[in-house]
């Protein structure tokens, strides 16, 4: 039996770009192989390993009866369960049916929507089963996850911040896309971690973060309006990778309403 | 003025601020002062003063910023840009120690200790030059001082360049931080310039501070010698034109005691408006040239036999700013913006024996919705005056 500590790696709905972050970590993976053991990881190995597991890193949202009991069981056999990316933290791109009616989507979409067994919902992992940490993203930054597993491996809380992405665009000296450009920007309610990648080339934030731990959503659209957009470009912007994260769909419901209610 | 020499006062031209980045790129020092790039005047390091923003002027209101070409050339006709000498003397993220664990187990601790980069600051504002004199005091000042720190500030070549054109949002004379600086060996800078531009050319009246800065003065090819009378006009021109810049100041703060004001203002309506309206984003305290708090980050690898501690810009407007255990204290964005301003104006002068607001602006130019903190303590005022007036005679509510 091996002294170091099993790790597995799952999948539920979701476009694999999360767990590909842990194989993008190369110059890491030698270093990481040596301290864990990577029991099951079915993107990397067809050799999957029984539990239980120490520490299962979980991609995907829930979409299906079968998923959903899935996750019981991963809760189940793992010690610590923690999500990766905005399909297992928030329910994804994938949630957009949780603002319509996936009945339509079905028979749009599919020749024989009678094959598509699935659910009227997306949600995120917590949403079904308790999870210890959840680390955000679309997908999600290979540091974050490396250091998310080092302190996990080290017995620490993992050194992760939930402020704006305006503290690092700040930090890296980027100038402020909104105030000296105009640009719409939902960096000052979005979760930091990506290193405000999208304002040092000029453009907006668009939230693939999902919010940060202190929102205000109420403050920011007007401030969108008059960088030009309109509601439904609001809308647009807030239901994108994680349209369904309590805050985010809460300020795009409202607004559907208040549009829904002007004659 | 009492040193001999360094009263010596110059004139010079653009020719004579190019030879200045030279000396002093000459005499090994990293030059930093503003440049345009990404549609704002930055700090950046400068290899020659071509990269000064001559031509450029800034559009400034709250929550608004932009770059706006002068057909008069002149390369510090613009007021506070996104980022303050804080980026330098006081870095976002600082290395503090590391530390190794062997094959036995045994533990080698290393402290970060590398040498303080020799810098020149071109173009410091008197509003800036006061920011600095308050992180030095806050960093040096008192029992706990960051050598650090200390190491950069100590080696730092500071000229000032006196403002003539202030934006909307500056409100420096109601801080007593600007437009101009005194003068005397006592004030802080080495090289104090002003530009000048009038029907006898584009100039600048320069001063030396310190005895550096004399010494880079002389090195400097001078267009008009001391004494003449074309100097004199030049130094009578520069000093009107900083005198009326102080008339033209965009914003004001209430004339009153702030540090009284917020005192009295603790449980004010206005603390709910303001929140009501705050991001929380903490836009304001990173631009702010005083503000320094800082976070402590321990990281590990994933070998588990290295360990850093980094020290790391950080917010009183991040929740996990206030967290202890069990949660944070200052959960609510009422709370957090009243920490900020009653911080800022009122309890920094029990701090650290003066205000923590400078009047340069940024914190109402980069609020991305433009919250005005001039306009903020003139509420406070407004309604705890009002309080004050009341006929209950001043009960609080």
């Amino acid at each position: 039996m091996s002294a170091n500590p099993k790790l597995a790696v799952w999948k539920l709905a979701s476009c694999d770009g999360c767990q590909l972050t842990l194989l993008d970590c190369e110059d890491e993976l030698l270093a990481l192989s040596g301290k864990v053991e990577i029991t099951h990881f079915l993107e990397a190995s067809s050799a999957a390993g029984p539990g239980p597991y120490d520490l299962s890193l979980v991609e995907g949202s829930v979409t299906t009866v079968a998923d959903a009991e899935r996750i019981r069981h991963i809760r189940a056999v793992s010690r610590r369960l923690v999500t990766i990316g905005a399909c297992a933290t928030a329910g994804g791109i994938q949630a957009l049916r949780n603002f319509a009616d996936v009945e339509e989507f079905r028979a749009a979409v599919y020749a024989r929507p009678d094959y598509i067994d699935t659910l009227a919902t997306s949600t995120p992992v917590s949403a079904h089963v308790p999870v210890d940490f959840e680390l955000r993203g679309c997908p999600i930054d290979r540091r974050q996850l490396l250091e998310v597993i080092s302190a996990h491996l080290a017995g620490r809380k993992p050194g992760i911040s939930r402020h704006s992405v305006c503290f690092e665009c700040k930090r890296r000296g980027t100038v402020c896309v909104t105030v000296a450009h105009g640009t719409p920007c939902l960096g000052p309610v979005t979760h930091a971690g990506c290193g405000a990648i999208c304002p040092a080339y000029g453009r907006g934030c668009y939230g693939c973060f999902g919010p940060s731990a202190s929102t205000n959503l109420p403050a920011l659209i007007p401030r969108l309006r008059t960088n030009g957009l309109d509601d439904r470009d609001v809308v647009r912007l807030l239901r994108t990778f994680n349209a369904y994260a309590p805050d985010f769909a809460e300020a795009s419901t409202a607004l559907e309403r208040d549009e829904g209610s002007t004659p | 003025m009492t040193d001999s020499g360094r009263s010596a006062a110059v004139v010079i031209g653009k020719d004579g601020l190019a030879a200045l980045v030279e000396v002093l790129v000459e005499r090994g020092r990293t030059v930093i002062g503003p440049t345009a790039r990404d549609g704002a005047i930055v700090l950046a390091e400068l290899a020659s003063a071509e990269q000064l923003p001559y031509g450029w002027g800034v559009e400034l209101e709250a929550g608004h910023y932009r770059l706006r070409p002068r057909e008069d050339g002149m390369a510090f006709a613009h007021s506070a840009g996104p980022q303050s000498w804080k980026t330098y003397l006081h870095p976002q993220r600082v290395r503090q120690w590391s530390a190794e664990r062997g094959p036995g187990g045994e533990v080698t601790l290393r402290a970060d200790s590398d040498p303080a980069p020799s810098y020149a600051f071109l173009g410091v504002r008197p509003c800036d030059l006061r920011a600095i004199a308050i992180q030095d005091r806050v960093l040096t000042g008192g029992t706990y001082a960051d050598p650090a720190y200390r190491d950069r500030r100590d080696g730092a070549f500071l000229v000032v360049v006196e403002c003539t054109d202030p934006g909307a949002t500056c409100f420096c004379v109601s801080m007593g931080t600007g437009p101009g600086v005194g003068e005397g060996d006592d004030e802080g800078y080495d090289l104090a310039l002003t530009e000048v531009l009038d029907d006898a050319g584009h100039r600048f009246w320069a001063r030396a501070g310190s005895a550096e800065g004399a010494e880079v003065l002389a090195l400097l090819p001078r267009q008009q010698g001391l004494g003449t009378v074309a100097a004199e006009a030049t130094a009578t021109a520069a000093r009107e034109s900083v005198t009326a810049a102080a008339g033209r100041m965009g914003r004001s703060m209430p004339p009153v005691s702030l540090q009284r004001l917020m005192a009295g203002s603790l449980d004010a309506k206005r603390w709910d408006d303001v929140a009501a309206r705050c991001l929380t984003c903490g836009n304001c305290t990173m631009a702010c040239p005083t503000c320094f708090c800082t976070t402590t980050e321990d990281v590990t690898d994933l070998t588990g036999d290295h360990a850093e501690r980094w020290s790391t810009w950080d917010s009183c407007f991040d929740l996990d700013f206030s967290h202890l255990h069990g949660g944070p204290v200052r959960e609510s964005a009422r709370s957090r913006y009243r920490q900020w301003l009653t911080h800022k104006l009122g309890t920094w002068h029990d701090q650290f024996g003066s205000s923590g607001c400078v009047g340069c602006g940024r914190c109402i130019v980069w609020c991305p919705v433009g919250i005005d903190i001039t306009e903020e303590a003139a509420a406070l005022h407004a309604e705890t005056w009002s309080m004050l007036e009341s006929p209950e005679g001043g009960a609080r509510p």
